[in-house]
């Protein structure tokens, strides 16, 4: 291996080890501190399964959201009316969400770009009232808000403290753990699928559809595959999402939600796993910190937006792209996907 | 006299890649001159160097006035006229909108522009509502010609334009663009990758090779030269 | 029957809403290539706009045009500062821009005018009544809607295809090369187009306020998503097919309520999916939209 290939091997190395430890030792703070954490974690997820499909094979999807409400009533219900324990939901909801994310993928691949992001961002929109269909009723015996707090199925019935390997941990600082090791996983499973075969498949239709197909990679496949795994992590950030709060209802999952994810990939950088954790803090702490600016109503989300105008313009490929450049002056990046 | 155009260490480049490496040229009042080359010489480059379509620098000077890297709009405003490559026309206009477009500078001249367009193009007149698209590819050629005529220019830029089409097509446009010349006295730049008649229509010509002039001087002359007789003309 | 008339005429008044906002996303898709996400807010923005020169006590009909003036500088000056850098980039860039965009005219409107109830126009400067036409009644206010609406796209295709000016819009959106070469300011024609565009939507905004009262924040949000299944029906590129979208999304969505009661589907509720629905099925079936024309690659 190159020098730079081995600097870069170990800088990767180092930084992941600092972040496991970062989150998973460092914590002690209070308990707000646990739940903003946590729901950094959940948009960790999401954002990691949005890169995939949007970043990796350049489909523009604005319906994340709606896939993590998938998930998150499959826990939901699961948890509720059919007593399956919590843990066990988790791959369940991402098995859903990934077969609704298929069944999103196959009309996706007639469109176009453009097309996708809108008939995506119809779903997104439509999402919440889709969920309050009084049709669809049937599907959750207790209602359309589902109210899993004192489900004995759940970690931490009643939010009551959790027992692991021998230490007692409260109800949040348990959902912050169990969802960044989650993310981890998640996080390493995307690494070894984006740097192999589906990877390269992935990267060859974002950049050229028509040399993909002639050299012979199998396009509909790919692209529906990844509008499937993208769409179970968001299941799976559902569910972790729905667990936290103990409570299932439409307006948990608006549209905002799914452009609160994009912004996440974009600020941390389309097409890059290195920038996922800084896109995740931005969506979390930046609302927060607009609201340090002043308590009135409407000004976070003026400090938001104008912020991601400001990155977009500053900052088109994301602090992955701002990363890459200040590490390597030759970089060559481009996504032109349309 | 001075020359009606005159380029200076002309020096171009795409992104990164550099296509001139400081090319100089002149064309005088009422003079047909040619640009010839390889592919990837530079001399669409050149062209649109002039036009201000790419990043340059070096000095272009039109009837003595400075206009390196002025905008394109600028450039059509001072009298020169650009038929790019790939003609240029308004695909999904008419004919006759796309005429219009050509007299866009001229407050008054419509009419007048167009009385001329179709002395030279009469065939205009019964396609002028005819989407600009579904125009052959030697009508799109006439068309885009008959665009530039529109604005009365004193210089017209013509990038390529017997590309694609039929040999006898071809002859028809340099005949219309040498009455031009004679009666009009408008002076052409023509870049071309057919030599024979780009040497045939000009008077003087240059030879790019890699972004830069390898060979100047009267079109008859070049004509007879060896190594532009083997790489260009194929004898 | 005169219901159905009736529910038909009130259905293109509001369809003639979804029609102008689907007008201004196609103004600016043809014209820039973008899909502007803030459409919506930026009528609600203005419409606000509107609301405090009546407040501060101009007269209705003359804050209306006043607005429409604000709305075509505030579309202008957006071009040029904040669209401009970024035409030509990824489709993904733009569209996060529109969204940032979306976001903080939210926030600002949120801000400035808080979410208060408030009734625009006050003191009914519309007519509410209604003419008696063969036993069907009429709204007066559905009819002038109507009648703005096609004067106003009736301008637009005057402006459009009879002017020197519109001839250069159109031009610059069709090859802003070639344009430039015949010495057209394309960077200005198409800062006009957003202006334009924000006028338009400024329209749609007032008439939202006037015939589905409270004006508030987030009035024209489910009115985006029909403006944008409207605009695809039109291939995002056909100004024609997007009224004629907006106004049949208009009418469809105004039976499907009516007659809902009547057959207890429930729909109503879901208007939205609806949308969606008609979004995908018109693309799946004719992506070029059905007005569009069929735009084949090279490869």
């Amino acid at each position: 291996m190159s020098r730079l290939a081995t600097a870069r091997a170990a800088a990767t190395a180092l930084a992941l080890a600092l972040g496991v430890v970062f989150i998973f030792l460092a914590p002690r703070w209070d308990q707000i501190g646990d739940i903003k954490g946590q729901n950094m974690g959940v948009y960790f997820i999401a954002i990691l399964g949005l890169n995939i499909v949007t970043g990796y094979t350049g489909q523009i999807s604005l319906a994340q959201g709606a896939f993590m409400a998938i998930g998150g009533y499959t826990t939901a219900i699961l948890i509720v009316d059919h007593g399956v324990r919590d843990l066990w939901t988790i791959p369940i909801a991402a098995l859903v969400a990934g077969v609704a994310g298929f069944l999103v993928g196959i009309p996706a691949l007639k469109l176009s770009g453009l097309y996708v992001a809108l008939a995506t961002f119809g779903l997104a929109v439509a999402m919440p009232d889709i969920l309050g269909w009084d049709k669809l009723d049937r599907l959750a015996k207790s209602g359309r808000e589902i109210q899993l707090f004192n489900s004995p199925d759940l970690i931490g019935k009643g939010f009551a403290d959790v027992e692991f390997l021998g230490h007692t941990l409260t109800f949040t600082r348990a959902m912050y753990y169990l969802t960044w090791a989650i993310a981890l996983v998640l996080l390493i499973v995307a690494w070894l699928v984006l740097r192999g075969g589906p990877g390269r498949a992935f990267r060859a239709v974002r950049d050229s559809e028509l040399a993909a197909t002639s050299s012979g990679v199998h396009i509909a496949a790919y692209k529906t595959f990844a509008f499937a795994l993208s769409a179970a992590y968001a299941g799976v950030a559902g569910s972790l999402l729905v667990m936290a709060v103990a409570f299932a209802d439409p307006n948990s999952f608006p549209a905002k939600l799914s452009l609160t994810i994009l912004v996440g990939a974009v600020v941390a950088g389309l097409g890059s796993l290195w920038g996922v954790l800084i896109g995740a803090a931005f969506v979390q702490f930046l609302p927060d910190a607009a609201v340090h600016i002043s308590k009135a109503q409407g000004v976070p989300d003026a400090v938001y937006g104008a912020a991601l105008i400001l990155i977009v313009l500053l900052l088109p490929t994301g602090f992955a792209g701002g990363l890459r450049r200040v590490f390597s002056p030759l970089t060559t990046r481009l996504y032109t996907r349309s | 006299m001075a020359p009606l155009l005159e380029l200076q260490d002309v020096e171009a480049r795409y992104g990164p890649v550099q296509a001139l490496h400081g090319v100089s040229l002149t064309v005088g009042e009422g003079e047909i001159v040619a640009v010839l080359g390889g592919n990837g010489a530079g001399k669409t480059t050149t062209l649109r160097a002039i036009s201000g379509l790419v990043t340059m620098s070096g000095e272009v000077r039109f009837a003595g006035k400075r206009i390196t890297r002025a905008a394109p709009e600028r450039v059509a405003r001072i009298g020169i006229a650009h038929v790019p490559e790939g003609r240029g026309i308004f695909q999904e206009l008419s004919v006759r909108e796309n005429l219009r477009l050509g007299a866009y500078l001229r407050r008054d001249g419509f009419d007048e522009g167009y009385e001329r367009a179709r002395a030279y193009f009469p065939w205009l007149e019964e396609r002028r509502d005819q989407q600009a698209g579904t125009l052959s590819g030697g009508e799109q050629q006439m068309l885009a010609l008959a665009r530039a005529l529109m604005s009365r220019p004193r210089l017209l830029l013509l990038d390529e334009p017997s590309l694609g089409l039929a040999p006898i097509v071809v002859r028809e446009l340099f005949e219309i663009v040498g009455q031009l010349n004679e009666k009009d006295g408008l002076a052409v730049l023509v870049v071309e990758q057919n030599a024979k008649l780009a040497l045939r229509s000009s008077s003087r010509a240059y030879v790019l090779e890699v972004g830069r002039v390898a060979l100047e001087g009267p079109s008859a002359e070049l004509a007879e030269n060896e190594s532009v007789r083997n790489s260009y003309l194929g004898y | 029957m005169a219901e159905f008339f009736q529910q038909v005429v009130a259905g293109l008044a509001s369809g003639s809403i979804y029609a102008l906002l689907a007008l201004a996303i196609v103004i600016i898709y043809r014209s820039t290539g973008v899909v502007n996400f803030a459409q919506g807010e930026m009528a609600t923005f203005t419409t606000f706009i509107a609301w405090t020169l009546v407040d501060h006590g101009l007269g209705y009909w003359v804050a209306f045009p006043l607005t429409l003036l604000i709305a075509f500088a505030g579309g202008i000056a957006l071009e040029r500062t904040i669209i401009r850098p970024v035409e030509g980039k990824p489709v993904v860039t733009v569209v996060i821009l529109t969204i940032g965009l979306f976001i903080m005219l939210g926030g600002l409107t949120n801000w400035i005018w808080k979410a208060e109830v408030r009734s625009f126009p006050p003191n009914r400067p519309f007519p509410t009544d209604a003419w008696d036409v063969g036993g069907v009644a009429i709204s007066k206010q559905d009819v002038g809607i109507l009648l703005v609406t096609f004067g106003l796209v009736g301008g637009l295709w005057a402006l459009f295809q009879l002017t020197k000016l519109g001839l250069a819009l159109r031009a610059s959106a069709v090859n802003p090369t070639a344009s430039r070469l015949v010495g057209i300011r394309v960077g200005w024609m198409l800062a006009l187009g957003w202006g334009l565009a924000a006028a338009i939507g400024a329209v749609a905004g007032l008439f939202t306020a006037a015939a589905s009262p409270p004006l508030e924040p987030n009035m024209m949000r489910p009115i985006l998503i029909y403006a944008f299944a409207a605009a695809v029906v039109g291939g995002l590129t056909s100004p024609v097919g997007a009224v004629v979208g907006g106004l049949a999304i208009g009418v469809t969505l105004n039976l499907v309520a009516t007659y809902d009661e009547h057959l207890h589907i429930e729909l109503d509720r879901v208007r939205l999916p609806i949308a969606l629905l008609l979004i995908l099925t018109v693309l799946l079936v004719r992506p070029a939209g059905l007005f569009g024309k069929t735009v084949l690659r090279r490869v």
